[in-house]
């Protein structure tokens, strides 16, 4: 992969990480609650490893599809399923809908992989994985496929790890020095503009194949 | 369609909550006892600087008769912001208005014109039967996942168990029933939480055949109606532990919880002891791993003239205080009691919750005493002091003075007549007095009885909030 794929998975991981939806804020809630930092510090590493399950899926998924089909019919099914994605996204008014805020570590984890995968936190990847140039491998061949998948996890990898620095960051930017009642003003419809956005790559990654 | 940035009136806690500003208006609910006109949410002009302070300057009427509106809720608020499941760009915009005789749901849009809400969906009591299984829908809250609604009866409308409905965020559909464990509970009434503990809390009243046509005085003096409150898992959906406050306290009805979310306590007023015809608010806190009630006010019943009495009191000699709502300011600092029987309104420092001051009082109305309002000095009042709410900042307080339909001909069988009165709070000191300019009465009214209030971008009972 090159060196523009990797930057453009940070900084997908850092726009995730940003997300209020996508955990920080979940983390910074423990620590007011618990009146601890710690808490709120213990609380984002099964956040993003919620996060990094469900992109690794998907990443890892179309790479190793990509390793056996020709990845102009991948493109073309990743692309009518972002922009599908993102117009139910845009005009469903619906929300992720869940009752309870005292989880294990292991619940908050999978409350993050499905935050993140009902955001379609992975599939915002795809059109950066399936314009990578395929790593001279044997395209067609079964035994690829896990292979394949490797540089799919990798780019999960790095993803999720911008998604932590990033959400560490802004958890305890709020925590320490803003507080929560920047939300009244800074908290942008980051939802709505992520659906476009998930169009608009699925959108690119159809005319591109 | 959603907005850009959280909506205005939704505040990550209560510590911000507090800054917002004065309500301009506050919808109230209004019922015809005789059903033969339809009930109508009313709009009250609150904004001090306004040609039309304290005068009604908006009405919606029903489409149908005979719904006997009662309390209601919005179908957004702060909670919008809690971390698990935020939508904080949906709008504060629709008031949720069952009718707790007719079992229809009523979706109300505030806008575009504020002044004269719009009716855009009526649920019929048959969705809520069949979908739920309930009937008789009463306290509405905006939770995290939907809206919850309580329900004092069975699909039968007659009989239990009463309990919670869940109605969809966004199409205000039935989803269903919320319990999926309900353990002893059967009676139901209030509903609220602890949201950040997962912890969710109901009280008991009766269940329709119990209330319906009155209050029945061999149900009471038996002991039959709610003296209980269950602790539920929020998240599980599980009932978790039944208290009992003891047989003779008869009808713990409001729930207030702290809006710090860090808090674990709350408030619930009881109607009556049939021992001495007492009311008594109760705290709840926890115990251990258990939930466990206090005492923390008692309030007796006056000595009065039996030829003063309804007949329904007549044996007793004494006016019972009812107390039929409480609500705890955001800062969680002042609880006001509603004495419906006496025609109380009493005022109650609890930063020590566990040991109350009171710090304030006014009379107005009451079974025996009729205390005038003073902007009207001449006019006796009918029925007292009965819902009460709270504005954010904690400075205005409004009463209105209907319990129910049946009840309040029991109590003040010539006629409840119905009014709403304004009170401002020093909040430094404590203490309370009336508005001389607000309030709307009588005619104002058109022959319709008052109850619950709500205010403009939310009020004391209408948000939760999930940071402290």
């Amino acid at each position: 992969m090159t060196a523009t794929t990797w930057a453009t998975l940070a900084a997908l991981g850092a726009f995730h990480g940003l997300n209020p939806a996508m955990g920080w804020l979940f983390a910074v809630a423990r620590g007011l609650q618990e009146r601890s930092r710690t808490a709120l510090l213990r609380s984002l590493p099964p956040i993003a490893a919620g996060h990094l399950a469900s992109v690794g899926i998907v990443a890892a998924l179309v790479t190793a599809t990509r390793s056996v089909t020709a990845s102009t019919a991948l493109a073309v099914v990743g692309g009518v399923l972002l922009v599908g994605f993102g117009l139910w996204r845009l005009l469903s008014e619906r929300h992720f809908r869940w009752a309870g805020m005292r989880l294990s570590a292991a619940q908050l984890a999978g409350w993050s992989f499905l935050m993140s995968s009902a955001h379609g936190a992975g599939l915002m990847l795809l059109p950066v994985l399936v314009n990578e140039p395929m790593p001279g491998g044997h395209p067609g061949h079964l035994a690829a496929a896990p292979v394949g998948a490797l540089p799919g996890l990798a780019a999960a990898g790095v993803h999720t790890v911008a998604v932590f620095g990033t959400a560490l960051v802004v958890a305890m930017l709020v925590y320490q020095v803003l507080g929560v009642g920047v939300l009244r003003r800074a908290w942008f419809n980051v939802d709505r503009l992520w659906a476009g956005v998930l169009v608009a790559a699925g959108l690119v990654t159809l005319i591109r194949a | 369609m959603t907005r850009w940035t959280p909506d205005p009136t939704f505040y990550p806690s209560p510590r911000e909550a507090v800054a917002a500003p004065a309500e301009k208006l506050a919808y109230v609910a209004a019922f015809d006892r005789t059903a033969s006109r339809p009930d109508a949410i009313v709009v009250l002009d609150t904004d001090p600087d306004s040609p039309d302070y304290g005068r009604v300057v908006g009405w919606t009427d029903l489409p149908h008769l005979g719904d006997e509106l009662h309390h209601f809720g919005w179908n957004a608020c702060s909670s919008a912001l809690c971390p698990t499941a935020p939508h904080p760009h949906v709008e504060r915009r629709y008031l949720i208005v069952p009718g707790l005789r007719s079992s229809r749901i009523h979706v109300i849009d505030t806008r575009p014109d504020p002044r004269q809400p719009q009716v855009v969906k009526v649920i019929g009591p048959e969705e809520l039967a069949k979908r739920a299984g309930y009937s008789r829908p009463h306290t509405v809250h905006c939770g995290p996942d939907g809206i919850y609604l309580s329900a004092l009866g069975g699909a039968d409308g007659a009989e239990g168990p009463g309990g919670i409905a869940i109605l969809d965020h966004t199409t205000f559909e039935v989803r269903g029933a919320w319990e999926a464990d309900r353990g002893p509970q059967f009676l139901a009434y209030d509903l609220w939480w602890h949201l950040t503990q997962d912890v969710l809390v109901t009280s008991e009243w009766g269940t329709p055949s119990m209330i319906e046509d009155g209050i029945i005085g061999e149900l009471l003096l038996g002991r039959r109606y709610g003296h209980a409150i269950h602790f539920w898992d929020l998240a599980k959906r599980r009932h978790v532990q039944r208290v009992d406050l003891g047989d003779q306290y008869q009808m713990p009805l409001e729930l207030r919880p702290a809006h710090d979310p860090t808090k674990s306590y709350g408030f619930v007023g009881v109607v009556i002891s049939v021992e001495d015809l007492s009311a008594s608010i109760w705290l709840w806190h926890r115990d251990g791993d258990a939930w466990a009630v206090t005492k923390v006010i008692d309030i007796p019943a006056e000595p009065a003239d039996p030829g003063d009495l309804p007949d329904l009191l007549k044996p007793f000699g004494a006016v019972p205080p009812l107390v039929t709502d409480i609500d705890l300011s955001v800062d969680d600092r002042f609880l006001y009691v509603s004495c419906w029987g006496t025609g109380e309104l009493r005022q109650y420092d609890v930063s020590d919750p566990l040991h109350p001051v009171q710090t304030g009082s006014v009379h107005l109305g009451g079974i025996v005493r009729r205390t005038a309002h003073p902007s009207a000095p001449d006019e006796a009042l009918a029925g007292g002091p009965q819902m009460v709410e709270v504005s954010r900042d904690g400075r205005r307080v409004y009463v209105s003075n209907s319990l129910y339909g049946a009840w309040d001909d029991q109590f003040y069988p010539d006629g409840v007549g119905a009014w709403l009165a304004k009170l401002d709070v020093d909040v430094e000191a404590g203490g309370l007095r009336p508005d001389p300019r607000f309030f709307p009465h009588g005619e104002e009214f058109r022959g319709l009885r008052v109850h619950q209030t709500r205010l403009q971008g939310g009020d004391a009972s209408s948000d939760s909030y999930c940071f402290p």
